[in-house]
């Protein structure tokens, strides 16, 4: 059998401010991470090789609040892949006041399996 | 004629200094504590930064900015102190007296303390002197944060961003996440100036370039931004005249730093420490002047508002206690490698956090509190950063019997990019 081997750009470690620069390598179905200084970095850069993921914050439109813009987030880390498409997807959204914070906005976004949470009260105008 | 008050504490601001210093007044055991913000609600710009990020340090937990305001705006609700929204404050005078206005009219506080917490403002055009014409669309990041995250309005469709502080990173994801193309961010510095994580999630997640060692020399358009022109500097940060090309664009944002906002500060003759802009404090953030307390980003610009509650909370204790202040036994210095620190009076030893923020990016950093020859506190960071500011527990100096003037330096290997 042929061995895999590939090597993926730098990644730079973000687990903490000292921001090690790695190099990951994939044989077969294993991976190598150099250039992490500690355990918890080298679980971090393995996993941002493979699904990276984001929590992602935007607005959308509120109907008769005491604010225009609801700010929320996604209730668990997103794929990174999908950010944007996400954010557009949720362009025609609106939601009516009140709202409370962290109620779910919207299940499920992209089939994803996670949802849209407010992250603020909103009372009506 | 005002309406007049007396209080135990008023506190001027209700961002997340003054909601925590109001808070720490109350439990510190003042009976009548006033929170006057001019906004038309509490939190202060952490209602703008939507974002994750906040809180870890107090709560263990990633909040966004209003979620970490809502937080204290519930504790504040239950706590008995008297919040005043819509509400400006236009004098304080030495002896603890000061005057607000709103809509039902004038009003004065006769305050036995008063903390300062107004916080901080942007860095500007003016400030930098860029050149050329003066077209729409120049605009500081945090004024186009707030615009985009709270009255859902873009500043532009092309953007060029000057300055890589982390106010400037977040907005850069935040516009592209709205479909605005960041075209370029550009840093004087050799270094970045924010965090390395929003470096990763603001720019490498969008593509977005850096230029280091670069800088914006001048700025054209009628009537709207039309192109910007960059420059490499060299090591004494001069453009290099024979490097300026014109990138097209529509709007320039500034994140350039910011200062913090002392006009009642300065009217009333605190003196103001020149590295930060902000009062001279002690420990527990008392001014020079007596019953006069400054907390939080008015006193020096914090990086986390974590650290902002802790300090502010501990100030409005402070504030509420009747007991004389002691004399001042360290005043804090900063020396090598160090752009601010704060506090910069020490009266009671191992009390309360130092906070210092480094000159520079350093590896294999070596921390030192210098009284002359003698090292009263030593510790090693293996990364120090100017993003970063680097906290103290004033418990860990091993202050010595005799007073006077410590000197806080880093010691390291300079470091480039990111």
């Amino acid at each position: 059998m042929e061995n895999q081997f590939e090597e993926s750009d730098d990644i730079i470690c973000t687990a903490c401010p000292m921001g090690c620069h790695t190099v990951v390598r994939r044989e077969n179905s294993s991976y190598h991470v150099r250039g992490a200084q500690c355990p918890r970095g080298e679980r971090y850069v393995k996993v941002e090789a493979t699904d990276p993921r984001r929590v992602v914050a935007t607005t959308v439109k509120v109907r008769n609040g005491s604010i225009r813009r609801l700010p929320v987030k996604t209730s668990l880390p997103f794929p990174r892949d999908r950010m944007r498409e996400l954010v557009h997807s949720l362009s025609a959204l609106e939601v009516s006041a009140p709202v409370r914070r962290g109620e779910t906005i919207k299940r499920n976004l992209l089939g994803e399996k996670v949802d849209l949470v407010a992250t603020r009260d909103v009372s009506v105008q | 004629m005002p309406r007049k008050l007396r209080a135990d504490v008023v506190v001027i601001g209700g961002g997340p200094a003054g909601m925590a210093a109001a808070l720490g007044a109350k439990e510190g055991g003042a009976k009548d504590v006033f929170l006057l913000e001019r906004g038309n609600e509490l939190g202060g710009i952490l209602n703008q930064c939507i974002h994750p990020g906040f809180g870890v340090q107090l709560f263990r937990e990633e909040l966004t900015g209003p979620e970490y305001a809502g937080v204290f705006t519930e504790r504040l609700s239950s706590s008995g102190v008297e919040v005043m929204t819509s509400t400006l404050v236009c004098e304080v005078k030495k002896d603890g007296r000061v005057k607000a206005v709103n809509r039902s009219g004038v009003w004065e506080f006769v305050a036995r303390s008063v903390v300062m917490a107004m916080g901080c403002r942007e860095r500007t055009r003016d400030m930098l002197r860029i050149p050329g014409t003066r077209p729409a669309g120049v605009l500081t990041a945090g004024l186009v944060q707030y615009l985009v995250n709270v009255e859902g309005l873009l500043p532009g469709r092309e953007v060029v961003i000057l300055g890589s502080g982390d106010i400037g990173l977040i907005v850069a994801r935040r516009l592209e996440l709205e479909g605005v193309h960041v075209k370029a961010v550009v840093e004087i510095r050799d270094s970045l100036s924010g965090l390395v994580r929003n470096y990763v999630q603001c720019l490498l997640d969008f593509d977005i370039p850096i230029f280091f060692s670069h800088t914006v020399t001048g700025i054209q358009g009628e009537g709207r931004v039309e192109a910007v022109e960059i420059s490499r500097v060299d090591e004494d940060w001069r453009p290099v005249s024979a490097t300026a090309y014109w990138m097209e664009c529509d709007a320039l944002l500034l994140s350039v730093g910011l200062i913090p906002e002392n006009e009642l500060s300065r009217r009333m003759g605190i003196p103001l420490y020149p590295e930060s802009g902000g009062p001279y404090i002690d420990e527990n953030g008392a001014t020079e002047l007596p019953n006069i307390y400054a907390c939080g980003n008015v006193s020096s610009v914090f990086d986390l508002v974590d650290y902002v509650s802790m300090v502010s909370e501990r100030t409005g204790r402070a504030a509420a206690s009747t007991a004389a202040r002691r004399p001042v036994a360290f005043t804090l210095e900063r020396g090598e490698g160090v752009g601010m620190v704060v506090p910069q009076r020490i009266r009671e030893r191992g009390e309360g956090d130092i906070f210092f923020r480094p000159a520079r990016s350093v590896r294999d950093g070596s921390v030192q509190f210098r009284m002359g020859e003698k090292i009263i506190f030593e510790n090693t960071m293996p990364v120090c950063r100017p993003s970063e500011m680097v906290r103290i527990p004033s418990k860990k100096v091993s202050w010595p019997g005799e007073t006077g003037k410590v000197r806080v330096e880093i010691h390291g290997e300079p470091i480039r990019g990111i």
